[in-house]
């Protein structure tokens, strides 16, 4: 055999040992370096998970009325991943399913637009759901529309029918709450996102709702539950093979709320009674206010917003014709915590605090002209006629402004005037701070607004952030406006070149303003409940809390909601007793005397001051009636507030009285605390009873209501 | 015949056939053995839930028929007259090429993209290329050590004629879309020149144009599109489009898995999920490494191994060259499809349906192994030691 033939015959040995070092290298480097990832990976590459959902948790009230339950609803719901592959589209079977569910074509094509598309309706009209994920485009539909759907499965693909747990407002004693309801709309690819690779079985998936708005979004984690999830084995086409573990759906927690859905019911009422009488007197009356807050703690036993909406409307997914119609009405935002007014008089006892704290005799008198003038500037006493020298009681009885004009103005110097130095004393604004006011309230609500204290600090921010636009238009002088109106145009020109000069000085005009609750001060009727509720405890400022406790489905308890203490307002001895005697004087012989006529006020004396606040562009005044109650033992606090509403006193004191007289028990001006409509005349201070089958136990008195329970 | 011209007659067929087991290479064929053996375990882990409803031992019971078979011929062919052998291989070869041509008739079937098979009555198949490869094997060793001297080289008229015999069988398979076949052929042939000791010049110009045709192939586009992702999809193997990109990630995922001692048989998540395609046959050893881990891979490579070493012995002690090249051709083609198709398995070389010797599920492939072990042992016995 030839040398050449041997020689080969080795390299070829060699390169076969290679190619089986190569080998050995690779299964080695496979299955010992790097195994333990493709073991994981062939882990969840041969199972699946099955979700059962979890039965979403009930919102009570404080005594155990089911406020938001849930029920079982046929909807039909659009694949659209399936649509998109018919040559039209799915125009076709669109039109076939508007025939069959008795709606335009246009009504449900707009539904399945992804917020964001074009021709999409807005937010939350559209579909901001998971983009892989079914559309609901109908609730409630009737059976038969279902099994003529189902049963044509070829004319009908993409779409479906199920059964599906949604939810249900049993609307005790006609209450409505939708506000501090809120409601549920499907999770967002965004919340999917965010939660990245979690693996918490309780993690969000695809075709969950969500929490969107008040309690419903602010306790989502609590009500939401825990899904059940079987995960199997499955092989490659997916063919199940067997069950690798199983967990059963743990249902959402219950919140109960210190909303008495009985006196919510009587506030709600009385609300819309305080708009309508407003309009009777001739007033535009567009928007109200009105909350009950227990004063010892913070409880919030009733929240109403004028107007508001039907909370129905958002189950299985808005229309367009009703979501427009909600903005038209501006119902859809809450008056009480998300809209901010100036308060008017009803902020004089916030000046009444300024003035304690600087050292003025609460138990002085002063004098009560008919305007304060102050240079060029003449501040008038709108409300009340000049009383000349008077108390102070009797100055916030008849809401004589003049008396507080002028002590503003004498804090105002006092305090450095138009040269202040930094971080001199503020005494209102200070004031202000101190009832925490400016702040949000921390209320168990999302969405809420901060509102805002006016003040020397306050200014300075605004004319930093302002100046340039009001230098600019000094500059400019309104050149497009002086050709139509120089006359105006002259005048806005000399303000802005005095706001782009020393807009940011505090000036007394200003604290004057600030004295009565106008200029830019503008608060929410919850702050201004929150800041009553706080004069009439001795001065302990405490957060709003809607929700009272979590409870299981199965009735334990998980958590209650011990008040929270945001601060306590500092005023010398005897300022708040000075104010509840005031105040209550106002009811007695003051502004809020006409409403009260007739009221046992010997028994339960009320508290209160009106305010009739002017907001720049409106036609009529913000109508405010705060109040508190019974003026020696405090309970309650009572505000009722309408938009341009006219006198506080006028329009919506009666609807104050007839709160109390609900609370109270007060027919026909005799107390009988078995009338109130708070079970045992007051809050109640346990928590209701939830049965171990999650049905919770409600007060005997109330009328049968439907089954609260109705939970698939 | 005299009585004691009979008794020597029986003595001497006694005394071959005592040499015969005597010389048999027993390494070879225990390992080959252990190997046939053993994948039937495989073969049932891997198969058995795929005809639910219907026999679950169907694989199962046609593969160890397969390597009854196999054993048969193999003791056939190892016991052939080394002479009846080279003059049947023309006989042999025309048989293999009429075989590929049958694929081209109406028996003929695809299977995966290669048109490679045909339709046997009674519902089985055959690969006839698997058949070429012997074919091969034996008709190059007869040109290549024609009518010389153990001592003297090939002439390059030999060369070209093997080459020319070669290239038909191996252009019939191209036209098939057997590129793994094609692949396995070309180093056959190029081993065979080069251990024949022809000039240095074939051996260097056959490399070169093996790299240039496949370089041409693939910038004129005769290459399909679904061949070009086999071939790269082991680049990409997270490219989950193609089914190629598929085969590869399951493929990698289940040995990976296996880790050092395996999942344990019949305990494997993705040969039990059926997530890696063909696993009774191509991807058998994904089966290997994922129920009995690295430990027993790693033997079924070493089992592999002794095959080709003792090949490799058999042609080094060869004193005929027709003898060495057949068993240097037989060494060749075994370690090239061994390494194509673990190499596939493990994700370094593409997805080309090419089986394991003596381990994948498959009638011919199982047959044309215990072919090529039969002829290294008959080269074997029939060397004089």
């Amino acid at each position: 055999m030839s040398d050449r033939s041997n020689i080969r015959l080795v390299v070829l040995g060699v390169l076969i040992i290679s190619l089986i070092s190569t080998l050995l290298a690779r299964l080695f480097y496979l299955q010992i370096v790097v195994g333990d990832e493709y073991a994981a990976q062939a882990a969840s590459n041969s199972t699946r998970e099955v979700v059962t959902p979890a039965v979403r948790g009930l919102i009570l009230d404080q005594r155990g009325r089911p406020m938001v339950a849930n029920r079982t609803s046929l909807v039909v719901s659009v694949d659209r991943s399936i649509l998109a592959r018919e040559e039209d589209d799915g125009a076709a079977i669109l039109g076939r399913l508007a025939q069959t569910l008795e709606v335009t074509p246009e009504s449900l094509a707009e539904r399945l637009l992804p917020c964001g598309s074009e021709g999409a309706p807005p937010l939350p009209v559209c579909w901001d759901g998971s983009p892989y994920q079914p559309v609901p485009v109908a609730k409630d539909v009737p059976t038969q529309t279902a099994l003529k759907i189902m049963e044509r499965r070829s004319e009908f693909a993409g779409v479906t029918a199920q059964l599906e747990a949604v939810r249900e407002y049993p609307s005790p004693y006609d209450s409505n709450l939708a506000h501090v309801l809120g409601y549920v709309g499907p999770v967002t690819q965004e919340q999917l996102d965010a939660q990245g690779e979690s693996q918490d079985p309780a993690r969000l998936r695809a075709r969950d709702l969500v929490g969107r708005n008040g309690l419903e979004a602010q306790y989502d984690s609590e009500l939401r539950g825990i899904p059940g999830i079987t995960t199997l084995a499955v092989d490659q086409v997916g063919r199940v093979t067997g069950t690798v573990s199983e967990s059963d759906p743990v249902a959402g927690n219950y919140v109960v709320t210190n909303i008495d859905a009985h006196l919510q019911a009587v506030v709600e009422t009385a609300l819309e009674d305080a708009v309508l009488r407003s309009r009777e007197a001739g007033e535009i009356a567009d928007s109200g206010a009105a909350i009950v807050l227990d004063v010892t703690n913070g409880a919030v036993l009733a929240m109403a917003s004028y107007p508001t909406y039907d909370p129905r409307l958002w189950v299985g997914g808005i229309s367009n014709s009703d979501y427009e119609k909600l903005l038209a009405d501006k119902a859809l935002s809450s008056n009480v915590i998300q809209g901010t007014f100036p308060p008017g008089s009803t902020y004089k006892v916030v000046t009444t605090v300024a003035a304690a704290r600087e050292g003025y005799d609460l138990y002085g008198t002063y004098d009560c002209p008919g305007d304060y003038t102050v240079g060029s500037q003449r501040f008038r006493n709108f409300e009340s006629s000049a009383y000349g020298p008077i108390t102070l009681e009797r100055a916030l009885e008849v809401s004589c402004n003049t008396v507080f004009y002028r002590m503003a103005d004498e804090m105002w110097l006092k305090s450095g005037g138009l040269y202040a130095p930094d971080g001199a004393p503020d005494p209102i604004a200070d004031a202000a701070d101190s009832f925490a006011l400016g702040r949000r309230t921390g209320v168990d609500l999302p969405n809420e607004a901060s509102g805002l204290v006016s003040g020397r600090e306050e200014k300075l921010a605004v004319w930093e952030q302002r100046r340039e636009t009001w230098c600019a238009d000094a500059k400019d002088g309104f050149a497009d406006l002086r050709r139509e109106n120089p006359r105006l145009a002259e005048y806005y020109t000399a303000l802005a070149k005095e706001n782009c000069l020393d807009g940011f000085r505090w000036r007394n005009g200003d604290a004057i303003n600030a004295s009565i609750g106008q200029g830019d001060t503008s608060i929410t009727p919850l702050q201004l409940a929150m800041a009553y509720a706080a004069i009439a405890n001795d001065g302990t400022v405490y957060q709003p809390q809607v929700a009272k406790a979590i409870v299981t489905s199965g009735g334990e308890v998980v958590r209650q909601f011990d008040p929270v203490v945001r601060g306590e307002v500092q005023a010398p001895e005897g300022t708040f007793e000075f104010l509840r005697a005031s105040l209550s004087g106002v009811t007695f012989d003051g502004t809020g005397k006409i409403p009260f006529e007739g009221f046992p006020l010997d028994d339960i004396p009320i508290a209160s001051k009106t305010g009739s606040a002017q907001v720049f562009g409106d036609k009529s005044t913000t109508a405010w009636y705060a109040s508190f109650a019974p003026a020696d033992n405090p309970r309650y606090a009572v505000i009722i507030m309408v938009t341009q509403g006219g006198t506080g006193s006028v329009t919506v004191g009666p609807s104050v009285r007839t709160i109390y007289e609900a609370l109270f028990g007060v027919v026909d001006g005799v107390i009988d605390p078995a009338q109130s409509v708070l079970v045992g005349g007051e809050p109640s201070s346990t928590l209701p009873v939830v049965r171990p089958d999650g049905i919770p136990i409600v007060p005997e008195s109330d009328t049968p209501s439907p089954d609260p329970a109705a939970t698939p | 015949m005299s009585t004691a011209e009979s008794q020597r007659f029986i003595g001497a067929r006694q005394q071959e056939r005592q040499s015969y087991w005597r010389r048999l290479d027993w390494w070879l064929l225990l390992s080959a053995l252990i190997l046939s053996v053993g994948s039937s375990v495989f073969v049932w882990s891997a198969s058995r839930s795929d005809l639910a409803g219907d026999d679950p031992q169907y694989f199962l019971n046609r593969h160890v028929i397969n390597i009854v078979i196999g054993l048969v011929l193999a003791f056939i062919i190892s016991r052939l007259d080394y002479r009846l052998l080279r003059a049947y291989s023309p006989v042999f070869y025309g048989l293999a090429i009429f075989g590929i041509l049958l694929v081209y008739t109406p028996l003929g079937a695809t299977i995966a993209g290669a048109r490679a098979w045909i339709k046997l009555p009674g519902g089985f198949t055959m690969q006839p290329s698997e058949f070429a490869k012997v074919a091969i094997v034996l008709i190059l060793a007869v040109v290549l050590a024609e009518k010389r001297d153990a001592e003297t080289e090939p002439r390059d008229r030999d060369v070209a004629l093997a080459l020319l015999l070669a290239a038909i069988p191996i252009g019939l398979v191209l036209l098939q879309n057997d590129t793994g076949t094609v692949l396995i052929m070309c180093t056959i042939v190029v081993t065979m020149v080069a251990v024949s000791g022809a000039r240095t010049r074939w051996v260097a110009g056959l490399l070169v144009a093996g790299a240039t045709a496949a370089v041409v192939a693939w910038q004129l586009g005769f290459v399909k599109d679904y061949q070009i992702a086999r071939l790269t999809s082991f680049v990409n193997p997270d490219d989950a489009a193609s089914t190629a990109a598929y085969n590869a990630t399951q493929a990698r995922i289940a040995i990976g898995g296996g880790e050092l001692w395996g999942r344990g048989l019949f305990q494997g998540p993705q040969t039990q999920g059926n997530f890696v395609p063909v696993n009774e046959s191509d991807f058998i050893f994904t089966v290997i490494g994922e129920e009995v881990g690295f430990v027993g891979a790693a033997l079924s490579i070493l089992l592999l191994s002794i095959v080709l070493w003792r090949g490799m012995r058999v042609a080094l002690g060869a004193q005929e060259l027709y003898g060495r090249l057949v068993a240097a051709g037989v060494v060749a083609w075994l370690a090239f499809q061994t390494f194509e198709n673990i190499g596939m398995n493990l994700g370094i070389m593409p997805i080309t349906g090419v089986p394991l010797p003596f381990v994948s599920y498959g009638g011919t492939s199982m047959f044309a192994s215990w072919i090529a072990l039969g002829l290294i042992e008959n080269v074997r016995i029939h060397t004089r030691s």
